[in-house]
């Protein structure tokens, strides 16, 4: 149909699964965070092609701006400044190749087998439509979801506290 | 965009035979110059005027070489970063540390395709506008964090790593500080938000004023988004008298350049989203901007709207060069204690008096006492 617009959907999906299999062969794990990044904006980039701007949005707002940073900051707070030549190819190659070849079974068996709905209309905001399902009729997965993350919150500011009556305890009273 | 290309297409008669898709992309790239050719200017000229104010403030003249009263110190500067070498530490990590001024620099501009400078003034009107805004400011985050830790600095991690705990921090308030404008105007986009706060109750219909909450909500903002933005007195990332200059300490000529432009181009785009949330917009007191003559209603509305923009700048320069610096462990309680508290209950406040008054601020109200 559309030339162009095929152009730059095989150079957004090339870039997703490009950047996919860097993040699995890089020898650093902080080039690897990198081309996650670039995953993860060619996925948002597919969004907007399925014109579902408000998730696009969310993929870069909750992967990039969260998970990718909460990565980030994990490999900088557990190894030494120079340690992060861990790479992926490294450790546990055969369970690794296994869960992959299992995992691909599933989706692919999914995909192929799934009926979607192909809609050939333009592109539709669904940002509201999508705020009144959360509030309807998933009310309850989206409250269960919300408890579940509040009870890890607490969780990990219990895990991250220090002991009563440990020396820091006179600190964090002060807010020092 | 395709609509333009369309009609352009009709209105001149040799582009018959171009292909629509090709006039659209052409416009895109057009447009998209012209938002970088306004955002580089304003970076340029506003790092002249924020020294210029901070000699004012600070009683000295601040830069009066290069040109009449040294106008022209930004250019210079500007020519400076692009000719001088550009670094590498030996030690640092290559690949990321070439890549993080771009991260950090994208992040700050993707920000101006959705400011809406005037009736028809915006690059792209997305219908999730102040979402989108939020959302690609998250790059800046990893921009720093790459930075800080390529560098293989001290002091570049340190500032890397603050600068990053401080944004994910002040990400929150923000984000629950806008949604009561977004609650008025029932939509996420820039120019639905604009146009709920016009018609001709001049100032009055400006969200500011709506109601206790939406008052209280645009100084929260303000306060975060200055967090958000790395300005004094929350600049810890950058801490010139521990820090040396923070996650930027190793870069020179233009990937310094380059976080230089984005942090002021992050100003800016604080500085327009203040304005197209709490003050109205581009929206011309006692007029309907969207009423007037095409030409004459978009240059009245860019001027109103660059005239509030730019004021709420310069406010952020004056509170930049009058409050000390504070510490860390400030920092985070002021976001975690004080202003996630705050916005959450304010947030609560508005969505009670949309509900009760029925969408009604106390403007209207007063009016329609008067009949």
């Amino acid at each position: 149909m559309n030339a162009p617009a095929d152009l730059i959907f095989f150079a957004v999906a090339g870039l997703t699964v490009a950047a996919a299999v860097l993040v699995a062969i890089l020898p650093n794990i902080l080039y690897s965070a990198v081309a996650l990044l670039f995953s993860f904006a060619g996925v948002a980039g597919l969004y907007v092609f399925l014109s579902a701007d408000f998730l696009a949005a969310t993929q870069m707002l909750v992967y990039v701006g969260g998970i990718l940073v909460l990565v980030l900051f994990a490999v900088f707070l557990s190894n030494r400044i120079s340690g992060a030549k861990i790479g992926n190819p490294t450790h546990f190659r055969l369970p690794a190749a296994l869960i992959c070849l299992v995992l691909f079974g599933v989706l692919s068996y999914t995909a192929v087998s799934t009926p979607f709905a192909v809609k050939a209309s333009g592109y539709l905001p669904t940002t509201a439509d999508i705020g009144e399902l959360l509030m309807t009729r998933y009310l309850l997965p989206f409250e269960v979801a919300s408890v579940l993350l509040l009870a890890a919150l607490i969780g990990a500011a219990l895990v991250s506290r220090p002991e009563r009556g440990a020396p820091e305890a006179g600190d964090m009273e002060e807010g020092k | 965009m395709e609509a333009l290309a369309i009609s352009l297409i009709k209105a001149v008669p040799f582009l018959g035979a171009v292909p629509v898709w090709a006039v659209a992309l052409v416009l895109m790239v057009a447009v998209a110059a012209v938002v970088l050719a306004f955002a580089l200017t304003f970076e340029g000229v506003g790092s002249l005027v924020l020294r210029k104010v901070a000699g004012d403030i600070q009683v000295r003249i601040g830069p009066n070489r290069v040109g009449p009263n040294g106008v022209l110190q930004f250019l210079a500067d500007g020519v400076k970063l692009i000719l001088k070498e550009d670094l590498t530490p030996a030690s640092a990590d290559r690949p990321l540390f070439k890549m993080a001024p771009y991260f950090v620099f994208v992040g700050s501009f993707a920000g101006f395709v959705v400011v809406p400078f005037g009736v028809g003034l915006i690059a792209a009107d997305l219908n999730i506008g102040v979402y989108y805004v939020m959302a690609v400011s998250s790059l800046v985050v990893i921009g720093i964090l790459l930075a800080g830790w390529s560098s293989n600095n001290k002091w570049a991690l340190l500032g890397g790593m603050r600068g990053a705990a401080q944004i994910i921090s002040y990400e929150i308030p923000v984000g629950l500080a806008l949604i009561p404008a977004v609650m008025i105007a029932g939509s996420l986009s820039l120019q639905d938000i604009v146009r709920s706060q016009g018609g001709l109750w001049g100032i009055f219909g400006w969200n500011l004023f709506h109601n206790p909450f939406t008052f209280f909500s645009f100084f929260l903002y303000f306060t975060a988004a200055q967090a958000e933005t790395n300005q004094t007195p929350f600049d810890l990332p950058e801490a010139e008298s521990e820090l040396v200059s923070g996650y930027n300490v190793e870069y020179s000529g233009i990937r310094f350049g380059y976080f230089f432009l984005a942090e002021f181009g992050d100003m800016f785009v604080v500085a327009a989203l203040t304005t197209a949330l709490f003050l109205g917009g581009w929206n011309i007191p006692f007029f309907h901007a969207e009423t007037l003559p095409w030409i004459w209603g978009n240059l009245l509305s860019l001027g109103v709207f660059l005239g509030k923009a730019f004021t709420i700048v310069l406010i952020m320069m004056w509170v930049r060069w009058t409050l000390p610096r504070i510490r860390v462990d400030q920092l985070m309680r002021l976001s975690w204690k004080y202003l996630i508290p705050l916005t959450f209950f304010n947030l609560l406040g508005v969505s009670l008096w949309l509900l009760v008054f029925n969408g009604k601020g106390i403007p209207a109200m007063i009016a329609s006492l008067f009949g």
